[in-house]
C-alpha cells in the first residue's frame, strides 16, 4: 500500500487491476467490524435519531481500525494510506449502509483540507480528525441544488481579522452534527470559476445557523446552513480558486461511486438469497428463465459500475491525468447500476418489497439520494464529455 | 522442467534461432524444422513437437522468435482446436497423422458441430454415424462451419447411438473433407458475406482408425474443443511485426494470413467499432447535440467498463486468485457494447444510416457495423445461453428443469 503523499509526486505508477493482499486484508478486517456493528436493526435504530450515529460505534472505527484518517498522511496524525483504501472503506460502508459521519468528515472535509489547507493548518485540524475527535463536513453546494461550483453564491468579505461569510449552503452531510466546517464560497462581485476559495470556522460559530432536513434518505442526514456575517479562515492561499474545490468534488465522486457499487452488490446478493427462497407454482422463483436472467444482468451492471469505480481509485492513487474524467464516468456508472439494482431487488422480492419491514428500501432510499448526490448521471455524462474534450 | 530458468530458454532459443532461422526457406520447409525441434510449440509435449515448457516459458520463447522477426508455426483457424482435442483424446497414430501437418499449415481443418437443428443445444446433434465394415458412414447437415471450403480435415460429433440419453450416444470423429460424400456450401449472411459454410454429408466414409476416443464419449471430447476455442476466443493473433520481414517467407506468411482473414473482414465491425465513436461524433457534429453527447457517454462508460472488467478477471488470472464473477461476464458485456455501438452510430450517422456501400460514411464500414452487430449477442453461444451459464454457475441458482431425458430416439427434436 502507498501513502497518499507517494501517489501525489509519483505519476508514472502503473493503474492497477486487482488490490494487493494487504488491501484484501484491510477488507476483511472492515467487513468484520461492519457485520458486527452494522446490522440492519442498527441501521433501523440510527436512522430515526436526529445525530444519526452511535458514537461509540464511531470511536471504535477511529481509534481501532484507523478509518477517518486512513488517507491522512502520518506526519497529519494519519494512516498514511491512499485514494484505494479509502475506497475500500466506502464501499464497505455502502455494503452495509452504516450510520456513522464518515463521508462528510473523511471523504469531504479531511480530503479538502488536504487539497487546499496550509501545512500549519493541516496540521491543526487533520489529527483530531484522523483520531476521530472532531467532526468536520464540507459546504459547496446551495439552496439551488448545482453541484457545479460555478454557481456558488456565498459570499466571503474580507474584514480586519479574517472574512465573514453571507449566504446559504444546503445538502450539507451531516451538517447538523459537524464540529467543523469547510466552506465554497467568492469573494464579493466574482463570477464563475474566478474568486472561489475554502474557508473554515467552527460549526457554532456565531452568525452560523444550522437546520437538519427531512431527508429521503434518513441514513444519510443532511442540513442546511445559513451563514450571516459568520466570522471564517481562509484555508490556503486565494489564488488557487476553483482547483482545490474541484479536486475534492473529484475525490468524493470517486468514493461514493465506490460506495454504491457496495450498495448494489448487497441488494444483488439480497435480491439472488431471495430468489432461491421464495417458492410459487411449486419451483423456487429463481428457476425461472425470466428470474435468472434478469439477475445474471444485474450481476453484469453491478460489476461494470464496480471496475468503473475501481478503476477510478486506482487512476486517482496514482495520479492519472485522466483521473477527474474517470471520477465522473465512475459516478455515473455507479448511480445508474446502483438504482437499477435497487429497483430490480423490490421487483424480485414482490409485494414483500415494498414493506417498511423489508430492508431493501433502506437501501433504495440511499441509492436514490446517491443517484443525485454530487451530481446526478446526466450531469456527470456531460461533465466526462468535455473532460474527454468532446 | 520446472527447474529450467527463463534465462536458460532465451539463450537455448536464440542460440537455435542463429543456427537455424533463415528467411529465404519455404513457409512449409521452415515450419517443419519448427515441429521437429519442439520450437514451435514449447508447451506441448517433447514427444509431440513441442518442449514440455510451462506457459510463461512459452511466451518467452514467442519473445525470442519475435525479436528476430522469426515466423512461429501455423496457428489460423481451426487447426489448434483440432490439435489440442488429439493431444488430450487422439490416438498416437492420429498424432502422428495430424499433428505435424497442422504445425506446418500444410493441412487446414474445420469443426463440424453445430447443425440446423441444434445451435444452443450442440449435444442434440442428428447427424448420423454407422459402422457398415472398417468405415463409419456419416449422414447428415452441419452448419455455420468456418474455412470448410479450404479444409482437409473436419472434426466431427456425430450421433452413434440413438438409444442412449443425449449425450451419452454421440461419437468424435476426424473426416476427411475432401471425398465425395461431403458437399461444401456457402453461407450467405444478412451483411452479404459468406464466413462460413452448410456442409452435407451423403454416406460419407470415416475410416475406424479416424474414431477420437472411443464410442459414446463424443462429447466428452467435443468439450475439450469447445473449452479451448472459448479460451483462445475468436481472436486472429496478428503476427508480430518486429524484426525484419521482406524474407521470401514472410510473403508467403502474408499470403497464408490474408487468406485465413479473408472471410472474418467484417468482425471488427460486428463488435460495434467502439474505437470510431468520438472521431464520428466530431466528423457529424453530434458532439454538439446535447442528447447525443449523453448517448455517446453512455455507451463509453459501457465499453470503458467492459473492458476494465476484462482486465480485472485477467490480473486475478495472473495472481492466481480464484476467478470471481467479472470472469463469466465479458461475453454478455460485449454484446451490449456492440448494441449500443449501433444505437450510437445510426443517431450519429442520420439519414445517412440508409446508405451503404461506397456511398455511405466511411466507404461503408458504418453501413457494415448497422448489419453485423446482430451476430454478437449469437455467435460463441446466445446471450440467452450466457445468462443461464452466469445464473447457475455463478449465482448458483437451480439448472432449468429438463426435457431431454431418457434415450434420445424420443426426445423432442426439430
Amino acid at each position: 500500500m502507498s501513502t497518499s503523499e507517494e501517489s501525489r509526486s509519483e505519476p508514472k505508477r502503473r493503474i492497477q487491476f486487482a488490490f494487493t493482499d494487504e488491501q484484501e486484508e484491510f477488507r476483511s478486517a472492515v467487513r468484520r467490524f461492519l457485520n458486527d456493528k452494522s446490522p440492519t436493526n442498527e441501521v433501523r435504530r440510527l436512522m430515526a435519531t436526529v445525530e444519526g450515529y452511535d458514537p461509540a460505534v464511531w470511536r471504535q472505527l477511529s481509534e481501532d481500525l484507523a478509518l477517518p484518517g486512513i488517507h491522512i498522511p502520518e506526519q497529519y496524525g494519519g494512516a498514511g494510506f491512499g485514494m484505494v483504501e479509502l475506497c475500500i472503506v466506502a464501499e464497505e460502508f455502502g455494503r452495509a449502509l452504516l450510520c456513522a459521519p464518515y463521508f462528510s468528515t473523511a471523504v469531504l472535509a479531511a480530503n479538502a483540507i488536504l487539497n487546499a489547507g496550509t501545512d500549519a493548518q493541516k496540521s491543526v485540524f487533520l489529527p483530531d480528525i484522523a483520531k476521530g475527535a472532531r467532526l468536520a463536513t464540507l459546504a459547496i453546494t446551495e439552496p439551488d441544488g448545482n453541484w457545479d461550483p460555478a454557481g456558488i453564491k456565498v459570499v466571503a468579505t474580507r474584514d480586519a481579522d479574517g472574512f465573514r461569510l453571507d449566504g446559504a449552503k444546503s445538502y450539507v452531510v451531516d451538517g447538523h452534527t459537524a464540529d467543523l466546517l469547510i466552506v465554497a464560497a467568492r469573494a464579493p462581485a466574482t463570477t464563475g470559476l474566478e474568486g472561489l476559495a475554502l474557508f473554515a470556522l467552527d460549526a457554532n460559530a456565531g452568525g452560523v445557523v444550522r437546520r437538519l432536513l427531512e431527508s429521503m434518505d434518513p441514513t444519510r442526514k443532511i442540513a442546511r446552513i445559513d451563514f450571516r456575517g459568520a466570522h471564517a479562515d481562509l484555508l490556503g492561499t486565494l489564488n488557487d480558486g476553483a482547483k482545490p474545490i474541484l479536486r475534492t468534488l473529484d475525490q468524493a465522486a470517486i468514493a461514493l461511486a465506490n460506495e454504491m457499487v457496495g450498495g448494489a452488490q448487497t441488494l444483488l446478493g439480497s435480491a439472488v438469497d431471495y430468489s432461491k427462497l421464495r417458492v410459487q407454482f411449486g419451483r423456487t422463483i429463481g428457476s425461472f428463465q425470466a428470474i435468472k436472467h434478469r439477475l445474471a444482468d444485474m450481476l453484469l451492471e453491478v460489476e461494470l459500475a464496480k471496475s468503473a469505480a475501481y478503476y477510478a481509485a486506482q487512476a486517482a492513487a496514482v495520479n492519472d491525468p485522466e483521473w477527474p474524467a474517470l471520477a465522473s464516468l465512475a459516478k455515473a456508472a455507479a448511480s445508474e447500476a446502483y438504482l437499477h439494482s435497487a429497483a430490480e431487488c423490490i421487483q424480485l422480492h414482490g409485494g414483500i418489497g415494498f414493506t417498511w419491514d423489508n430492508d431493501t428500501h433502506l437501501w433504495f432510499k440511499r441509492a436514490k439520494s446517491s443517484e443525485v448526490f454530487l451530481g446526478q448521471p446526466s450531469y456527470h455524462r456531460e461533465l466526462l464529455m468535455q473532460r474527454w474534450g468532446v | 522442467m520446472s527447474n529450467v530458468s527463463e534465462a536458460d530458454v532465451r539463450a537455448e532459443v536464440r542460440e537455435w534461432l542463429a543456427a537455424n532461422w533463415n528467411p529465404d526457406l519455404s513457409l512449409v520447409e521452415w515450419r517443419g524444422k519448427l515441429a521437429d525441434s519442439g520450437w514451435g510449440m514449447p508447451q506441448w509435449p517433447k514427444e509431440w513437437y513441442g518442449r514440455g515448457l510451462p506457459h510463461a516459458l512459452a511466451r518467452a520463447v514467442e519473445e525470442e522468435f519475435a525479436n528476430v522477426g522469426a515466423v512461429g508455426v501455423a496457428k489460423s483457424g481451426v487447426r489448434l482446436l483440432a490439435a489440442a482435442t488429439l493431444l488430450e483424446h487422439g490416438s498416437d497414430l492420429q498424432k502422428k497423422k495430424f499433428l505435424r501437418r497442422i504445425l506446418t499449415g500444410e493441412d487446414t481443418w474445420c469443426q463440424f458441430f453445430s447443425e440446423p437443428g441444434s445451435g444452443s443445444d450442440l449435444a442434440g446433434a442428428t447427424t448420423r454415424a454407422e459402422l457398415q465394415g472398417d468405415f463409419w458412414i456419416v449422414n447428415g447437415q452441419k452448419v455455420w462451419t468456418t474455412s470448410a471450403h479450404h479444409a482437409d480435415h473436419g472434426l466431427l460429433l456425430a450421433r452413434t447411438d440413438w438409444d442412449a440419453p443425449k449425450h451419452e450416444g454421440l461419437t468424435f470423429f476426424v473426416i476427411d473433407v475432401r471425398q465425395p460424400g461431403v458437399d461444401v456450401r456457402p453461407l450467405k449472411q444478412m451483411n452479404g458475406h459468406a464466413s462460413f459454410n452448410q456442409v452435407f454429408f451423403s454416406d460419407a466414409k470415416v475410416p475406424q482408425e479416424n474414431l477420437v476416443g472411443s464410442v459414446g464419449e463424443g462429447w466428452k471430447v467435443a468439450v475439450t474443443t469447445l473449452a479451448h476455442e472459448r479460451r483462445g476466443a475468436d481472436g486472429l493473433a496478428p503476427p508480430s511485426k518486429r524484426g525484419a520481414r521482406t524474407g521470401r517467407i514472410h510473403a508467403e506468411e502474408r499470403a497464408e494470413t490474408e487468406k485465413a482473414n479473408q472471410p472474418y473482414k467484417w468482425y471488427p465491425q460486428r463488435a460495434g467499432r467502439v474505437d470510431l465513436v468520438i472521431d464520428r461524433a466530431k466528423e457529424t457534429g453530434a458532439n454538439k447535440d446535447p442528447y447525443a453527447r449523453q448517448e455517446i457517454a453512455k455507451l463509453m462508460i459501457l465499453a470503458k467498463s467492459a473492458e476494465w472488467t476484462a482486465r480485472r478477471a485477467r490480473a486475478a488470472q495472473q495472481q492466481g486468485r480464484p476467478q470471481g464473477p467479472e470472469g463469466s461476464l465479458g461475453k454478455l458485456a460485449a454484446s451490449h457494447v456492440a448494441r449500443a455501438c449501433s444505437r450510437v452510430h445510426t443517431l450519429m450517422t442520420g439519414t445517412d444510416a440508409m446508405l451503404t456501400g461506397h456511398e455511405s460514411p466511411r466507404e461503408g464500414i458504418i453501413a457494415e457495423i448497422l448489419v453485423s452487430v446482430p451476430a454478437v449477442s449469437i455467435a460463441g453461444g446466445t446471450d440467452e445461453i450466457q445468462r443461464n451459464i452466469i445464473a447457475e454457475r455463478v449465482l448458483d441458482l437451480p439448472k432449468e428443469p429438463r426435457f431431454d431425458t431418457g434415450p434420445f430416439r424420443n426426445v423432442r427434436k426439430n
